[in-house]
């Protein structure tokens, strides 16, 4: 098997005294689609934390892309091909959507490969990914104009505009209807096909078993289960910790 | 182009209300116009940090003091070059003491610049107000230090004698005016910059979100220093010249509570997202004061400042410059072409529908 | 450095500690509970002394009375102040930065106000117990300083009973941590916090007067105080009464301590350069984890 392009060994965390995350050990390969599920405070949005530098880790070690992550900033990681986007959109809510989507691209994109781009290729990209989630005829309206979906994909989209090896999508649905739930799956997919790793976090099973070629399964802060998707959900500590709640 | 226009209408206003002065003779709008021009760069260094990153700094006058104070120093160590020297120093310090203006604007925003990096590094961690309690606390401990401090005259205050010759045409304060002109349109023009920069930007996903901001890429920690830096340095360099334009300095008049209150009032009555906002709010207000000073009280204006800043964050949270461009926009939709009023709005760099 | 000098300044301290606790109540309660960053509150607390000071100028009755009889007053002051905040901004949405230039402006217009109406001269308040000094040995106990003192902590005690064993309090207290909790007891938010910032402003009434008993006063003397309560709160875990008690006699002794061994012109900069080490390396204060 290839080196992975995250390898997160170990990796603890608490809060005073309630552990939050216990050993966590995760492995994804280049251009894998990863779900991860758990209940409601399992420790999936404290991984996200911890893997993207949100929250620093107290055990274990982050690896990604094959260098060490622990204790660089978040924005350190996204300079290195880590992007999210989170639960609740966290729009930039005085700069229009083109704007939103050119923060990345100024603070990122522009800096990797030891290339600037320019003011027009800057332009173009920020066009391309508000096209590429349906927003471009929003471009100028502000985060305030958006609908839930809208808002969703725009979130996405930020997240892409870092150009990253690696997204991590935080319930990216949660909130939505089917066909919303549907078209940000296929987006999710388009991605996929451009050749970015991705890691979806989600409630919605019929989401994750659409999306997902492995499964990984979080319960109180340990992994309980790890494999196809067809394979995990017929667990039966799965089923009897996660589903049959 | 547009930042030709800029520079060439600022200096032409700064310069038409320089003649006009002259021509009426009277060294009484010289000293009202250099507090209103203070009050400008104030303001717009307020706007950097409060406005741009919405961090809210409740310590411009310490800032402003520490600018003052570091004149001060300098002017008490150039009276007592052969006490302080060693012998062998004393002639090169004669040369290059007492310094002038200029040099001592460039000292005073050293000086403050780096009491803005040390805010910048205790506060790193905080936000929203825990920062404005911080630079609260701060004003206070740098108000006991300078009090404490005989060098600078302690609690009894320093006079500062001004040089006898003056290096341009006209009186001292005419002289005094030209310097606070220069440095308004600085502090104006680096406002400009910053606002169509990368960095602009920067600041504008701290003041929106600064996990998200992280997330996208952005050195947020990195950002917030600059910005504490900049607008401390600024603030210093609008306090530099005040001991020779006042005479006298004591604690309590640099680090007045005016100060921290007009410097965050101009902005907010203004408008905070753009670089007009603050000019007009200092303008505006600056003038008021300074009719409201000779006209009625100088408590009476403070309570003005008050009233106008309370009454403003409740009627028109974007100032003034937010209640002109809903107007603008309302014209623009109706007619659905460009006016002089957008124009004008593009001229400011007001970005569409920002806050 | 003699015993009975520091025995002294540590009695001075801890009464002045106690003082403090009646200060500092009102901002654990407005910013701490409900994360409402009044610092107009040392404002309200000089608004207090001068209330306390003219009825005992004209009428000549106990300050500590006079702000008794006035708590519903103020009660109602800070239910309007609650109602003007929660219309302009609250409800507005996260719009942090303009509240705090709301009160700032509130502190500066009241302010000026008090200094237009009475001027800048010191005023300061008549009763009998003011000039009364207990004697133990060496020991000084002031009275002007034991009765605030005491009467504070009592405030602070009846304040910790009323928030942790009735309904409203234990509302209000579910407020800052619980709004899911707060909907199942069936309890409208906005009235309980706008029920909260009044009780927080109505404390200013009663710390206004024992200010006054304490000190002359002045309109600007206020200002002095946002970096007492402020460090205090932080100190004291924000929304802990227990904690702010701690935290305010902690502050007190230091302070006392220092006026006594470097001289009064240092005490302002311990206070608030203890407000800036607490933010910068211990944020969630001292009893905080």
């Amino acid at each position: 098997m290839a080196e992975p392009l995250l390898h997160v060994d170990n990796l603890g965390k608490r809060f005073g005294g309630f552990v939050a995350l216990d050993g966590i050990n995760l492995a994804v390969q280049p251009g894998e689609r990863l779900g991860l599920i758990g209940p409601n405070g399992s420790g999936k949005s404290t991984l996200v934390n911890c893997m993207c530098g949100t929250l620093q880790n107290e055990t274990g070690s982050v690896r990604f892309d094959g260098q060490i992550m622990d204790g660089l900033p978040a924005n350190k990681r996204t300079h290195r091909g880590m992007a999210r986007s989170f639960q609740l959109p966290r729009p930039f809510v005085t700069l229009s959507v083109a704007e939103n989507l050119r923060i990345p691209l100024l603070f990122t994109a522009h800096s990797r490969g030891g290339r600037h781009l320019s003011k027009e290729e800057t332009e173009n990209r920020c066009h391309e990914l508000a096209g590429l989630v349906g927003l471009a005829a929003k471009a100028n309206k502000l985060p305030r104009d958006l609908t839930q979906v809208e808002m969703r994909k725009l979130e996405l989209a930020r997240a892409m505009a870092a150009d990253p090896k690696l997204l991590i999508a935080d319930e990216a649905m949660a909130g939505l209807s089917q066909s919303e739930v549907d078209e940000i799956v296929a987006l999710l997919i388009k991605m996929n096909e451009r050749g970015v790793t991705i890691i979806m976090i989600e409630h919605i099973m019929r989401a994750v078993m659409a999306f997902s070629q492995r499964l990984v399964v979080l319960v109180t802060g340990k992994k309980i289960a790890d494999g196809p998707p067809q394979e995990v959900v017929g667990h039966p500590e799965v089923i009897g910790a996660y589903l049959g709640q | 182009m547009r930042a030709f226009y800029f520079y060439v209408s600022s200096i032409l206003v700064g310069g038409l209300f320089f003649a006009f002065a002259r021509w009426l003779g009277n060294d009484y709008l010289f000293f009202a116009g250099y507090t209103v021009l203070q009050f400008v760069v104030l303001a717009t260094a307020w706007n950097i940090l409060g406005g741009y990153c919405g961090y809210v700094n409740f310590g411009s006058a310490a800032f402003f003091a520490m600018g003052a104070y570091s004149s001060v120093a300098l002017h008490k160590l150039a009276a007592g070059v052969d006490r302080y020297f060693p012998e062998s120093l004393v002639g090169f310090a004669k040369l290059i003491l007492p310094l002038n203006i200029p040099t001592l604007i460039i000292f005073g925003g050293i000086v403050s610049g780096l009491v803005g990096l040390g805010t910048g590094y205790l506060t790193l961690r905080l936000r929203g107000a825990f920062f404005a309690i911080a630079t609260l606390a701060l004003a206070v401990v740098l108000q006991t230090l300078i009090v404490n401090w005989d060098f600078v005259g302690g609690s009894r205050g320093a006079y500062i004698i001004r040089p006898g010759e003056v290096p341009i045409l006209g009186s001292y304060i005419q002289y005094l005016f030209l310097v606070m002109l220069v440095l308004a349109v600085v502090a104006l023009a680096a406002a400009r910059i910053i606002e169509q920069s990368r960095l602009g930007y920067g600041f504008a996903t701290i003041r929106d979100d600064e996990m998200a901001a992280e997330a996208c890429g952005v050195p947020t920690l990195k950002l917030k220093l600059i910005a504490t830096t900049m607008s401390g340095a600024l603030m210093g360099m609008a306090g530099a010249p005040f001991p020779y334009y006042i005479g006298y300095l004591e604690p309590s008049s640099a680090f007045g509570l005016a100060y921290a209150v007009n410097s965050i009032a101009m902005p907010m009555i203004g408008g905070t997202t753009s670089w007009v906002g603050p000019l007009v709010g200092a303008l505006l207000l600056g003038i008021i004061q300074q009719i409201a000073t000779v006209t009625i009280s100088s408590a009476i204006n403070l309570l003005i400042v008050g009233l106008l800043l309370v009454g403003f964050v409740i009627v028109a949270p974007k100032g003034i410059i937010g209640l002109v461009q809903d107007f603008m926009r309302e014209r623009a939709s109706d007619k659905g072409q460009p006016t002089w009023r957008s124009r004008l709005a593009i001229f400011a760099n007001m970005r569409p529908g920002a806050r | 450095m003699s015993v009975e000098l520091l025995i002294n300044a540590i009695i001075a301290g801890l009464l002045l500690g106690g003082f403090y606790a009646a200060v500092t109540v009102g901002v654990s309660i407005s910013f701490g509970i409900l994360d409402i960053v009044n610092i107009a509150h040392p404002a309200f607390i000089i608004l207090g002394s001068y209330i306390a000071y003219i009825v005992n100028q004209t009428l000549g009755v106990d300050p500590i009375l006079t702000a008794i009889i006035v708590l519903p007053g103020f009660y109602a002051l800070g239910m309007v102040v609650y109602q003007v905040y929660y219309q302009s901004f609250e409800k507005r949405g996260q719009d942090a930065l303009r509240g705090l230039a709301f009160f700032f402006g509130l502190l500066f217009v009241t302010e000026v106000l008090l200094i237009l109406v009475f001027g800048v001269d010191y005023r300061y308040v008549q009763a009998a117990y003011i000039e009364y000094t207990w004697h133990f040995g060496f020991m000084d106990i002031p009275f002007r300083m034991l009765i605030p003192c005491v009467m504070s902590l009592l405030m602070v005690g009846l304040l910790q009973l009323y928030l942790s064993r009735t309904f409203t309090g234990r509302a209000i207290m579910a407020v800052s941590q619980d709004q899911l909790a707060l909907q199942l007891m069936a309890a409208d938010p906005i009235k309980i916090k706008r029920t909260a910032f009044a009780i927080s402003i109505a404390t200013a009434s009663l710390a206004g007067a024992f200010l006054i008993v304490i000190q002359p006063v002045e309109p600007s003397v206020g200002r002095e105080y946002i970096g007492r309560v402020f460090a205090i709160c932080v100190l004291g875990g924000l929304q802990s009464l227990p904690g702010t008690v701690i935290a305010a006699m902690l502050l007190g002794v230091v302070e006392s301590l220092t006026a006594t061994f470097s001289g009064p012109s240092w005490a302002p900069a311990v206070s608030f350069g203890f407000l800036l080490l607490t933010l910068a390396f211990r944020p969630a204060g001292l009893l905080g984890r």
